[in-house]
């Protein structure tokens, strides 16, 4: 509520300071006196009046004098001084304002015109009052929504950074202020030992943008442990995304599944700029293009998750970038450009340097520091230089069932479309003693599942893939048939048995395909450097036995371990 | 940034003309200038021709449009695209949600 107004005359005549409280007075204001300019600092610092008329010249200490001591008191609130003054030199008028006056009325004194000038004076103060209010609440708000948003981020930090980006063949930059450009970058190893990385745009900033994170990375690390694939986890994220956020909010993303063992790479791009994969023997450079809309837009039902395959050797390198790379504007407002990244590209000698002449380039271009780009470099990794990371588990049960077997059988119309071996892997993992050989359990698991499905189901022929060209038409080839399956099956067998202290776990995987002769194949692949047959071999050597039927259609694995209280961790890639 | 909208004779087809940057600042205008008409068109038309620059918040902006004119059923064509503002468009594959010429 607005209080009376309160006003100080300070007036050394009596007489005139009689008259002027009694005119101030009628007009409904609160009136206080003093009779010289040391009185009135003193009634001022006390009763702290709203305005002050004050005379000029008065004795003990002047009107000059005390205004300034008066405002200097007052601080950054506005209390009017009106001087009233007999002064007619307009050097003494000057003098009133230049102390801190805000205006003055000469004697005698108008009653209409002094009652406007107070009206006046009392606005103007009632505003800087107003904007004081706002600048602290600004101020306020503002220093809230910091504190919001330092707690944000240091969340997301958690969330975001849990993966392996410091894995040795990840190479990154990404500004401190990512997360409020909406800039993501995520990487995981996958049980098979392979990997997934995602680097993500989301629209907006700030907050919006980390909401929108929070749930997509959570996706990613979790499905990417479980052993689900590119295409599972990019069909989460986006029906995750569209169900939570707004229309018009969304994530440009690429997604990459590196598999190190089968030397191949899974490209998905929405919205982001052509990321490149650079052959390191050739120096040919192989556009990643964005073919699909962003994350968050398609309903489940329309969304698109057909990627990219291509063969990968050691040396070759993927570079994938946000716009903000592109966009990165030069103090004349020019913006980088594709044209100056491929250049740099085009002048490189070093491919190990590659990243940081990027890097120079772009900071070069800039003149400064600026902070809305995310550049990532992810090369291919020799086997067994990576560690098959262990899986992550949340209970630690004790007693775990060890005399079981269990048979599956998938058809046409499943192998179509459902991946059976997260779900499978998720079985073995409850029995505690198979969970330190998770990783190896998945690869094996996925290698023999691949190979009854594409070459036992589907009769591929996996000598197509010796060359690149080859390697694509393979895909192609595997895309096509598996979309016109209408028979087959793959069966899965898995036999579980005590033994002594500790305990055998058996894998037989069956297939409707004619089989092969096993004797060639192996010795086919024990010679060749091929694109393809890795994947026995790798079989062979982490299972404790391998044998094939004589038929060439299934093939069993088994896994022992000793007895439970004193596990031994074996180790996980056997040379 | 200027956001004017202008219905077609007959009240079916509305075209929004943008000029200047087309980005988060804009985001209050390019609603008013579909959700305070007096008519209820069938189709929209988005002209780009005096659009200098165009943002991820405005592809946002757009699917909010998508969204207003009835979302999988929603008529709406982009016209006088830039080359600038085509590639935008076509990285994020939004041909598959308008027309764009």
């Amino acid at each position: 509520m607005q209080s009376t107004l309160c006003i100080l005359i300070a007036e050394d005549s009596p007489a005139d300071r009689m008259l002027l409280a009694t005119i101030v007075g009628r007009q409904g204001y609160r009136v206080l006196t003093a009779g010289n300019g040391l009185e009135a600092i003193m009634i001022f610092a006390r009763e702290r009046p709203h305005m002050v008329l004050m005379d000029a010249l008065m004795p003990v200490m002047d009107g000059f004098e005390a205004a300034r001591r008066i405002k200097q008191m007052a601080g950054e609130e506005l209390v009017p001084i009106i001087f009233l003054t007999s002064l007619t030199e307009s050097e003494a008028l000057v003098q009133c304002l230049e102390v801190g006056g805000d205006d003055f009325i000469a004697k005698p004194y108008n009653s209409v015109i002094l009652d406007a000038k107070i009206k006046a004076m009392d606005r103007l103060r009632r505003l800087q009052a107003t904007v004081l209010e706002q600048r602290d609440l600004i101020a306020r708000h503002n220093e809230h929504l910091l504190n919001e948003q330092r707690v944000a981020k240091a969340v997301f930090d958690k969330v975001a950074h849990s993966g392996c980006l410091n894995a040795p063949n990840i190479r990154y930059l990404q500004s401190p202020y990512a997360l409020f450009n909406g800039d993501l970058l995520l990487a995981a190893f996958k049980p098979s030992g392979g990997m997934h990385v995602l680097l993500g745009d989301f629209t907006g900033h700030g907050l919006p943008a980390a909401i929108g994170a929070m749930p997509l990375a959570e996706v990613f690390y979790s499905m990417t442990a479980k052993g689900y694939s590119l295409a599972e986890i990019l069909r989460e994220m986006n029906a995750k995304l569209k169900r939570i956020l707004p229309v018009g909010v969304f994530c440009c993303a690429v997604m990459l599944n590196l598999s190190f063992q089968r030397r191949v790479v899974e490209v998905w791009n929405g919205g982001l700029p052509d990321g490149y994969l650079r052959r390191g023997s050739s120096g040919e450079r192989i556009p990643l293009r964005s073919r699909h809309l962003p994350l968050g837009i398609l309903d489940a039902s329309c969304f698109d998750d057909r990627y990219e395959i291509y063969p990968m050797e050691a040396g070759d390198r993927i570079f994938l970038l946000s716009d903000g790379v592109l966009e990165a504007c030069n103090l004349g407002g020019e913006s980088f450009g594709e044209e100056r990244l491929l250049k740099v590209f085009d002048l490189n000698r070093q491919p190990d340097l590659l990243f940081g002449e990027i890097q120079q380039a772009l900071s070069d271009f800039r003149g400064e520091a600026q902070d809305d780009v995310s550049l990532i470099e992810v090369s291919l990794m020799e086997e067994g230089q990576l560690p098959h990371s262990p899986l992550i588990f949340s209970d630690t049960g004790q007693n775990s069932p060890l005399d079981w077997s269990i048979s599956f059988e998938f058809r046409a119309e499943t192998l179509k479309r459902f991946n059976p071996l997260p779900y499978l892997l998720q079985l073995l993992l409850e029995v505690q003693e198979l969970r330190v050989q998770g990783s190896v359990l998945y690869t094996v698991l996925a290698e023999l599942y691949s190979n009854a499905l594409e070459h036992g189901v589907m009769g591929l022929d996996s000598s197509l893939k010796r060359d690149a060209q080859g390697f694509a038409e393979y895909y192609r080839e595997r895309r096509t048939r598996l979309a016109n399956l209408s028979d087959g099956y793959v069966r899965f067998h898995l036999d579980l048995r005590p033994e002594g202290e500790g305990g055998r776990l058996s894998i037989r995987v069956e297939d409707s395909g004619p089989g092969f002769d096993v004797q060639r194949m192996l010795e086919r692949h024990a010679s060749a450097e091929h694109l393809s047959g890795r994947g026995l071999r790798l079989v062979r050597q982490l299972a404790d036995c391998c044998s094939w039927a004589p038929d060439g259609r299934s093939v069993c694995v088994e896994f022992s371990w000793p007895a439970r209280h004193n596990p031994t961790d074996r180790p996980l890639v056997q040379e | 940034m200027a956001i004017t909208s202008q219905p077609s004779a007959d009240g079916q087809e509305l075209t929004i003309f943008i000029q200047g940057r087309f980005d988060f600042g804009a985001h209050q205008e390019f609603r008013d200038a579909y959700e305070r008409v007096n008519i209820t068109p069938k189709r929209y038309v988005v002209d780009l021709q005096g659009a200098t620059y165009l943002d991820s918040s405005a592809l946002g902006m757009l699917l909010l449009l998508r969204d207003h004119a009835g979302g999988e059923r929603a008529q709406i064509r982009l016209i006088h695209c830039s080359p600038d503002v085509r590639k935008i468009l076509s990285i994020s594959n939004f041909e598959q949600l308008f027309h764009i010429a």
